[in-house]
């Protein structure tokens, strides 16, 4: 077992190493000019010159890689070119917002897909199945972005949204946190409710096909006791599994929903830190945001090598 | 197996006076349980339609008057300086630069469907040669392929999309459609290729396999032969319901102006342009929504009906059974 999670975390590690390196590779051969960001459209070749010099632009690309990739050993990811704020605090800052994002979206999605997936299975082929599949069916064909753009033009008015840019000022975000966030949630949760509820209709469906679901029918139990306790409990495996992965899959994902909602997580950082070329923010996003997908499948991992030990010889 | 799976696999026998048996190829048996799934026949109406639509986007321009990229101040704004809502001239209304939006989303459906299905037969095309690679050759060739598709998958896919996109646009070697197909081909191939390794695997196995080596069949034979030929279902099914996908990818990309490049519209930068005005001008958000919504809706469907002909065994993605 304990050989099984040091070989899945070094596996991470790796992953982490090539996909930050990748990132790295990216920007540098085909990179933004930063220096006319900062130096604006007026700039001499000279301060353009001496701004790529502070900012260690002029040296070959493998030495600001072993430059960069010393300082991240020791945990430290650099300074934003644009202000010079480390990398780190810019992410700390704008973390929770986008955590609360998932988190809150993630609790909405699972319970909701799951509530919709039991209703669906313990009625199959019936009425209620029948719309619960019109709204899978319309659920996964609708993209986010355009769900949260009808959300904020339905309900902007009631809610005190007055469109797009409202949030760009950025208010702290304990303010109207509530008000501000429902909707963003409901964006975000509207597609996985669908795939959620596939999800537990179908292994909901295989559980209660199985023999020892017939023993607790003989036994008497109630129907509930019977779905609930003995059903949904072996259902729900699968779909916790794919929760997991999709949660952290998801990190990476906000940026559309922030954007139109205007919430500053790291979304919204790294979308305008793409446009300004800032290297360094760029990767320390990726960095972290790879760091979740990654935590997410290696905790799924090790909780289904528990459950089930066949998986650690794969 | 279902009794009503077996219905569905029993053809139906015209009784005749000299009911002679013909045998029916599989593309024939899948047509005719194709036909008979209603939702799948009204997408591909739907489908056809739109392709319509698309096709001809220059001939609404010229009967409008009305160039995708021109803007009409006189016509199209009011006093105010507002778009006008949908109406003779416009028929599905104006932009704030005083566009028309029916020739708009026409030249945007183009986009749509252009993106959409070229990337997803490229996807399909890189992930069937890599998956097969992988699960035909083996040993390392196929850890390193498996490690390279579990990596990609690993990747924040949008925020590197944003990233590639935004680099190579500024360096502008390729043109913003070619890149967006190819951004989109990129990050589609990979669960593509997985699902095609894993098939070779246990097609590699298969009795018929080992027949037609030991009659003296070399690899490359057994792939061409043996092995390609019985993933052609699974194939058209997969890319099928990559469709839909990937035009939600171009539509994402394209709202946050990543994508293809203005004025060239398509209907995700159409949502991103007229994000500020809907409130006054609800036909911005409502045409390019209602189009896209109706076109992933009607590829789901007809993805999930071809699933259905080719391998009536398999769950429905969507739908009823």
């Amino acid at each position: 077992m304990l050989r099984f999670v040091i070989r899945r975390l070094l596996y991470a590690v790796l992953v982490l190493w090539l996909v930050s390196t990748l990132v790295f590779v990216f920007l540098h051969v085909s990179p933004v000019p930063v220096e006319r960001v900062i130096g604006g459209p007026r700039a001499t070749t000279d301060t353009l010159a001496q701004i790529r010099r502070n900012l260690g632009l002029d040296q070959p690309a493998i030495v600001q890689y072993g430059q960069w990739l010393g300082r991240l050993v020791r945990g430290d990811l650099g300074d934003s070119y644009v202000n010079g704020t480390s990398v780190t605090s810019l992410i700390a800052d704008r973390l929770p917002t986008t955590l609360w994002l998932v988190f809150g979206a993630g609790v909405l999605w699972f319970v909701g897909g799951v509530a919709t997936g039991v209703f669906s299975a313990t009625r199959a082929r019936g009425l209620g199945d029948r719309v619960a599949t019109l709204f899978v069916l319309v659920g996964l064909s609708t993209p986010p972005f355009v769900m949260a753009l009808v959300l904020l033009f339905l309900f902007s008015t009631e809610l005190g949204l007055a469109g797009i840019h409202w949030f760009e000022a950025g208010p702290p975000l304990q303010e109207h946190f509530l008000q501000r966030m429902v909707l963003p949630w409901i964006a975000l949760a509207f597609l996985m409710i669908a795939t959620y509820t596939r999800l537990t209709r179908g292994s909901m469906l295989d559980v209660l096909g199985e023999d020892y679901i017939r023993t607790a029918r003989a036994k008497g139990l109630s129907e509930r006791r019977v779905v609930y306790r003995h059903g949904l409990r072996a259902a729900l495996t699968p779909v916790v599994t794919q929760f997991g992965i999709d949660l952290g899959a998801l990190i990476g994902s906000t940026i559309v929903t922030e954007k139109v909602f205007g919430l500053q997580g790291v979304g919204q950082l790294v979308y305008q830190s793409i446009a300004l070329g800032d290297t360094p923010v760029i990767i320390g996003v990726t960095l972290v945001v790879t760091l979740f997908v990654v935590a997410a499948n290696l905790l799924v991992d090790i909780g289904y090598s528990f459950l089930d030990p066949r998986v650690r010889l794969a | 197996m279902s009794y009503s799976d077996l219905q569905a696999e029993a053809v139906p026998v015209e009784p005749g006076p000299a009911a002679s048996v013909r045998g029916r190829s599989p593309f024939r048996l899948a047509w005719a349980r194709f036909r008979r799934d209603k939702l799948a026949v009204v997408s591909l109406v739907v489908l056809a339609l739109m392709v319509a639509f698309a096709a001809m986007a220059p001939l609404w321009a010229s009967w409008t008057g009305h160039p995708y990229d021109a803007t009409f101040p006189k016509t199209a704004l009011d006093v105010d300086g507002q778009p006008v809502g949908p109406s003779r001239h416009f028929w599905l209304g104006a932009d704030q630069l005083g566009r028309d939006v029916l020739v708009r989303a026409a030249y945007g459906a183009r986009i749509s469907l252009i993106v959409g299905v070229v990337a997803s037969v490229l996807a399909s095309l890189l992930g069937v040669a890599v998956g097969t690679l992988a699960g035909f050759v083996g040993g390392w060739l196929d850890t390193l392929l498996a490690r390279l598709m579990d990596l990609t998958l690993a990747l924040p896919y949008l925020l590197v999309a944003i990233m590639l996109a935004t680099t190579f646009q500024i360096s502008s070697v390729f043109s913003s459609l070619t890149l967006t197909i190819i951004v989109i081909a990129f990050f589609s191939f990979a669960a593509f290729g997985r699902i095609i390794r894993g098939q070779v695997l246990s097609l590699k196995e298969k009795e018929f396999v080992e027949a037609a080596r030991s009659l003296g069949a070399g690899n490359l034979r057994i792939m061409f032969v043996d092995v390609l030929p019985n993933l052609v279902a699974q194939v058209t099914v997969l890319t099928s319901l990559l469709i839909p996908t990937s035009i939600v990818f171009e539509a994402t990309l394209s709202f946050l102006g990543v994508g293809v490049r203005l004025p060239m519209p398509s209907w995700g930068s159409m949502l991103g342009e007229g994000s500020d005005v809907f409130q006054t001008a609800w036909w911005l958000l409502a045409v390019p929504a209602i189009l896209l919504l109706l076109t992933t809706l009607s590829f789901n469907l007809l993805g999930d009906g071809i699933r259905d002909a080719l391998d009536p065994r398999s769950e429905r993605l969507i739908g009823k059974r």
